[in-house]
């Protein structure tokens, strides 16, 4: 026996595939180890001898590396690059070691030696199942001050990282004819056979290297080659064909409707210093005409007193220890086992030079020939019985065995103990994909049953243990999914049986109700916790299940999960169909917050809208403000200005000289066609047909229902051609409306509506010098009073580029709303700024905008109607076409709630401390002296303050409003209480002189 | 009078490459949506010089115009060129068919290079395969959160369409995704 001295003490030279010439260092606890490139974490650590892996989640015990694969539920560590780079709660035989890698051990203070939350485990029969149900009852107070935040620190496992992730993460949708997941001895050979064939194939496997538990054999052979070798040439042979995509390193963790599996890449983790453009990691979302799920099986643990002590694994993790990573597990090595593939444990390893000291099997009567092959090998036997406890603090010491019939005793000096419980096919994607399992009664297992996805199960996942059977199965079911001419496939050698296992308890775990005796590592489980469940009336699994927390941790149960139903059946008197299994759900293995948003992470978290004249208003200081997706400009705050008086200077300069205004963001539909006044009368209250050509209309649109949806302005451009113009926000949801109902109520009229919205840049310049400003610009348009009146719509030119030029107002001033080409927009507003900042204009915002327009009392959708407010509630009554037999929401608005008394009306609220702005929001009482609760008559819904009228103003909704005109009203605030008169909502110009200039 | 007002393009003045793809905004083009049903075709296609295509995910191209099918009643007309499609369509009214100018509503990048399917399969869940989606194909589909029209010019050239104010979070998002297709 040779030790290698680089890479740890128990790397046997010769042993593996990985090189020796390339190494890697990393750290483990600050500790500076070696390890070969290739090397998993735990393979590292095992090869330097260390099986100490992290402390257990709820009673701190020291736990070890249990597997070698996906469903290690104990060693889990925390990972990083640097402070940023850090991930907790890796699963240590996942995570590659590479160069400069730093890992560190969990849960523990203040070593993973000395861990004062060890004394959790002295507590541990306070610790049953169901303890914060029981305990935490009493008294109330003391949930918030002591129970929660105690829970709250002790909860989770691992540090969550405190700094952003710097790291990218991508996405990719794929298509493929075939998707095979699981890259093991009959995925491969899927593969291979289906690739023949040409079709788009995609292979998918969540380890580095392809091949499964073939690369943890060493005699076994595929077709008269080694099985490591078939596995190279395999995937060399895949690898260059054109229409194979292999994806090592990626997981399929969710299999929704329709084939549509979603894959996690791990792209960068395992590189030393990944390109910056690299993704960490893809997220694969496979559209995939058949599936094949060759998703193998994985080992289960044995149930026994203290089977948690560092050094106790799975067996099948020390051959893939053995055979792949060249390291040795242990010196001293005992097998306990209900299954034949251990025994092929014990034979590698004593053939590699570790002395195995027995192996103990609890079946009486193992196959004869493994008995004797350990016999010939010197390995001591014992049949037919049970390890009842195990010693050691940081590292098993020893095992004591009893036979299962006999309470004699004998102790065996180990430092390593491979269990084997048997296998249980991995049905995860199966049964997500909500395939029906049944259970295989001889085998103790659930097995594929009947699928509702176009997929097929093939090998250990469909419960087929035998090699040449799975290859068999695997060349059928390729050749059946893309239709190609049957092959034989290859014959095998070698390989071990994994005849054998058990479900549930064994000796030595109970039924008393103190031995610690895990079932679910992560979650610290012990078989005692199920039967309290049981005997607590937990009767159906999901029950036990979430009383007992098994099967619930990030591993989701895949050692634990039969286990516990089994140990739950017995104790219920019941058989194990007759008590289900729990509902497995995606994910599979957890995934990263990251490679689900992938590419939707800053700027593209969401779109950003913005509008040609964008850059405008940004080199002239505007404060912008989110309105759905668009920035707009809030305001333009000058040296020395707050928003307040940024405002009101922008209203004042408005009202007395002229404003610009960036009006682009207004949806706008183009309605054409022959019916289009027909479809215009059904979808707006208002009536359209006396309309004239060459002028606009205020229009509303409601729901069925009768409540308001939305509001614009909407121009006449000829006979059967409308430019409908809508509130920012509403733009998609009305012209889906306006579709839905010309596709399902009126498909046989003939109008077409186009969306608008950003083919138009469309500038506003309000205020009294607002035709002064434009009209030396504008060809072909005559914009004198006479010619364009108020509300008319004209198509010429501006700065020589076409437009429609409305003249129209939000303000109550003479009004024009320019329409440009979206591209033509920055330079149209450049010109009229041009010609306009001498003349005193200023450019205004949003919130100006909100304050002219309440100043007139023009409602805004959506602020001062909240989906309950019918146009007669809103004072807009007059929009609503008295005459017409049909529009949208006529019938809803004759409903009697409708046309009651006592509706909200909006009103406008006048303070009597006219300093006083209310808050929008605050509610409205007749008496303020009432007792609490006070009966509230409605709320503010716009409150501003006017510096053109030099008191504020105010909309609200109140019951009965149009009847209160004049009455005194109150608003409670939490300090003070606002007596308001109740106003007409007009607060300026009530005659529209200002407009009719 | 004043000067003639000039065309500022959402994305002028960026390019970008990278190994395997490059991003160029488009030139402007006029681009006109059509509707019309069976009985509007001929009119269509009297003043297109071509029958508008009939299939889904088809477009039909003469000189300097693409038709691209966008729904059953429905085409993206765009012309490279400025042959006065507006005017042409004004003058045959609104009663077999409309035409809405939206030349400056939509914008387009062209995507090229070996990896283009691979970029544009980061945000769009089409089979872009040649098999699927061969030279010539259009689909109105998505590109992340925005609704794009996808054009294959060629087998390893698109045109991506997208309204103007996507354009910045499309050019975005194809630049991340083709750093790290």
């Amino acid at each position: 026996m040779s030790f290698s001295v680089n890479t740890g003490a128990n790397r046997i030279a010769g042993k593996g595939r990985l090189s020796p010439s390339k190494t890697v260092t990393f750290t483990l606890d600050g500790r500076q180890l070696n390890a070969m490139e290739g090397d998993t974490l735990a393979s590292a650590m095992l090869a330097n001898g260390i099986h100490l892996a992290g402390r257990s989640f709820k009673y701190h015990r020291p736990r070890g590396i249990l597997g070698a694969g996906a469903e290690e539920p104990s060693a889990l560590m925390d990972i990083s690059r640097d402070n940023a780079r850090r991930q907790p709660n890796v699963r240590a035989t996942v995570q590659e070691v590479f160069d400069g890698m730093k890992a560190k051990t969990q849960n523990h203070y203040p070593s993973l030696t000395f861990d004062v939350g060890a004394v959790n485990n002295w507590f541990s029969p306070f610790f049953s199942a169901g303890f914060y149900y029981k305990t935490f009852m009493w008294p109330k107070q003391a949930w918030k001050n002591l129970y929660e935040p105690f829970i709250r620190e002790a909860a989770g496992l691992g540090k969550a990282p405190e700094e952003a992730d710097p790291d990218h993460y991508a996405n990719r949708y794929a298509h493929c004819d075939l998707l095979i997941v699981g890259g093991g001895a009959s995925g491969l050979m899927a593969a291979k056979t289906a690739a023949k064939s040409g079709k788009r194939i995609i292979l998918a496997d969540e380890s580095a290297s392809m091949g499964g538990w073939l690369l943890a054999e060493s005699e076994a052979t595929i077709g008269g080659r080694p099985a490591g070798e078939w596995v190279t040439e395999t995937v060399a042979e895949l690898a260059a064909m054109e229409n194979v995509t292999l994806l090592p390193r990626t997981t399929a963790f969710g299999y929704y409707a329709h084939n549509m599996v979603a894959l996690a890449e791990r792209v960068t983790d395992h590189r030393s210093r990944p390109d910056p453009d690299l993704p960490r990691e893809r997220l694969w979302q496979v559209r995939a005409k058949k599936v094949i799920l060759a998703t193998g099986a994985i080992e289960r643990h044995l149930v026994f007193a203290d089977n948690d002590r560092p050094g106790i694994m799975l067996a099948s993790a020390a051959r893939m220890y053995l055979n792949h990573y060249g390291v040795a597990v242990g010196r001293n090595v005992g097998i306990y086992t209900a299954c034949d593939s251990a025994w092929a444990a014990a034979f590698d390893l004593q053939n590699a030079g570790v002395k195995v000291t027995a192996i103990i099997d609890m079946r009486a009567a193992p196959d004869p020939d493994l008995v004797e092959k350990a016999r010939e090998m010197g390995i001591p036997v014992r049949t037919g019985s049970a390890v009842t406890k195990t010693a050691g603090k940081m590292r098993i010491r020893s095992m004591t065995v009893e036979p299962i019939a006999d309470p004699l005793s004998e102790k065996f000096e180990i430092d390593c103990l491979l269990v084997s419980g048997g296998w249980t096919p991995s049905v995860h994607l199966f049964s997500q994909s909500r395939g029906k399992l049944k259970f295989d009664e001889e085998n103790g297992r659930f097995v594929p049953d009947i699928h509702v996805e176009d997929c097929a199960s093939i090998g250990s996942c469909n419960g087929t243990d035998d090699m040449d059977t799975a290859l068999a199965e695997a060349v059928a079911a390729a050749t059946a999914a893309v239709s190609g001419r049957a092959v034989k496939a290859p014959k095998t050698s070698g390989f071990a049986s994994m005849r054998g296992h058990l479900i549930g308890s064994a000796k030595g775990a109970g039924p008393d109700d103190h031995v610690m005796a895990f079932i679910d590592f992560q979650n610290d489980v012990c078989a005692k916790d199920v039967r309290l469940a049981v005997r607590e009336g937990m009767h159906s699994i999901e029950h036990v299940k979430r009383y007992t927390t098994t099967g619930m941790a990030t591993d989701q149960g895949k050692m634990s999960n039969m286990h516990g139903l089994a140990i739950a059946a017995e104790a219920l008197g019941k058989e194990i169909p007759a008590v289900g299994l729990t509902t497995f759900r995606a994910p599979y293995t957890p995934v990263t917050f990251g490679a689900i948003v992938n590419h939707s992470k800053g700027d593209l978290f969401d779109v950003t809208r913005r509008t040609p004249m964008h850059s405008w208003a940004e080199e002239h200081g505007a404060v912008f403000e989110d309105v759905g997706n668009w920035k707009r400009a809030w305001y333009f705050p000058r040296a020395g200005e707050d928003m307040h008086a940024a405002v009101a200077r922008e209203c004042k300069t408005t009202r007395e000289a002229a404003g610009i205004f960036d009006a682009s963001t207004l949806g706008k539909i183009e309605v054409v066609g022959p019916d289009a006044v027909k479809f215009m009368e059904l979808m707006y209250t208002n009536p359209w047909q006396k309309l004239a050509v060459g002028m606009c209309r205020y229009g509303i649109m409601c729901r069925e229902d009768g409540f308001i949806y939305d509001d614009g302005v909407v121009g006449r451009i000829s006979e059967d051609r409308f430019h409908v113009t809508t509130t920012t926000g509403g733009a998609p949801r009305v012209l889906n409306m306006m579709e839905d109902y010309l596709q399902t109520e009126f498909p046989e009229w003939k109008v077409w509506l186009t969306s608008t919205s950003e083919q138009w840049a469309v500038i506003g310049v309000q205020g009294p010098k607002a035709r002064e400003i434009v009209e030396p610009l504008v060809e072909g348009i005559d914009l004198s009073l006479e010619a364009m009146p108020h509300m008319a719509i004209r198509e010429g030119k501006i700065c020589g580029v076409p437009t429609r030029l409305m003249r129209v107002s939000f303000t109550g001033e003479l009004g024009f709303e320019i329409n440009v080409p979206a591209d033509y927009g920055r330079a149209v507003w450049d010109a009229i700024w041009e010609r306009g900042e001498p003349l005193g204009m200023a450019p205004y915002g949003t919130e100006a905008m909100h304050v002219m327009r309440a100043e007139k009392g023009f409602i805004i959708v959506g602020q001062d109607t909240d989906g309950t407010v019918t146009p007669q509630d809103a004072g807009v009554g007059w929009a609503v076409g008295k005459k017409k037999a049909d529009f949208v929401g006529i019938r809803g608005l004759t409903r009697p709630d409708l046309v009651a008394e006592g509706r909200r009306q909006l009103i406008g609220l006048r303070t009597k401390d006219p300093k006083v702005v209310l808050e929008e929001g605050a509610q409205i009482v007749a008496d303020p002296n009432q007792p609490v609760p006070m009966k509230m008559l409605g709320f503010v819904t716009s409150s501003y303050w006017s510096e053109t009228l030099g008191h504020s103003i105010a909309l609200a909704l109140v019951e009965g409003g149009f009847g209160r005109k004049g009455d005194t009203l109150y608003v409670p605030m939490e300090n003070e209480t606002i007596a308001v008169e109740v106003c007409d909502t007009i607060f300026l110009d009530k005659e529209g002189a200002r407009l009719n200039v | 009078m004043s000067k003639v007002a000039q065309r500022t393009g959402p994305l002028d003045g960026r390019n970008f490459g990278t190994t395997g793809v490059t991003l160029t905004p488009a030139a402007a083009a006029t681009r006109i949506s059509l509707r019309a049903r069976e009985d509007g075709l001929a009119t269509a296609k009297k003043i297109l010089g071509f029958a508008p295509p009939g299939k889904p995910k088809s477009s039909a191209t003469k000189g300097s115009i693409n038709c691209l099918w966008i729904g059953p009643d429905e085409w993206l007309v765009i012309d490279a060129d400025d042959s006065g499609l507006p005017a042409k369509f004004a003058k045959e009214g609104n009663t077999k068919l409309s035409a809405v100018e939206i030349s400056h509503r939509n914008t387009a990048i062209l995507l090229e290079g070996a990896k283009a399917v691979d970029v544009l399969n980061s945000g769009c869940p089409q089979d872009l395969s040649s098999a699927s989606f061969p030279v010539g194909a259009c689909s109105r589909t998505i590109l992340g959160k925005s609704e794009i029209v996808l054009y294959r010019t060629g087998e390893h050239a698109f045109r991506v369409e997208c309204w103007r104010s996507f354009s910045d979070y499309v050019w975005s998002f194809l630049m991340d995704a083709a750093k790290s297709a």
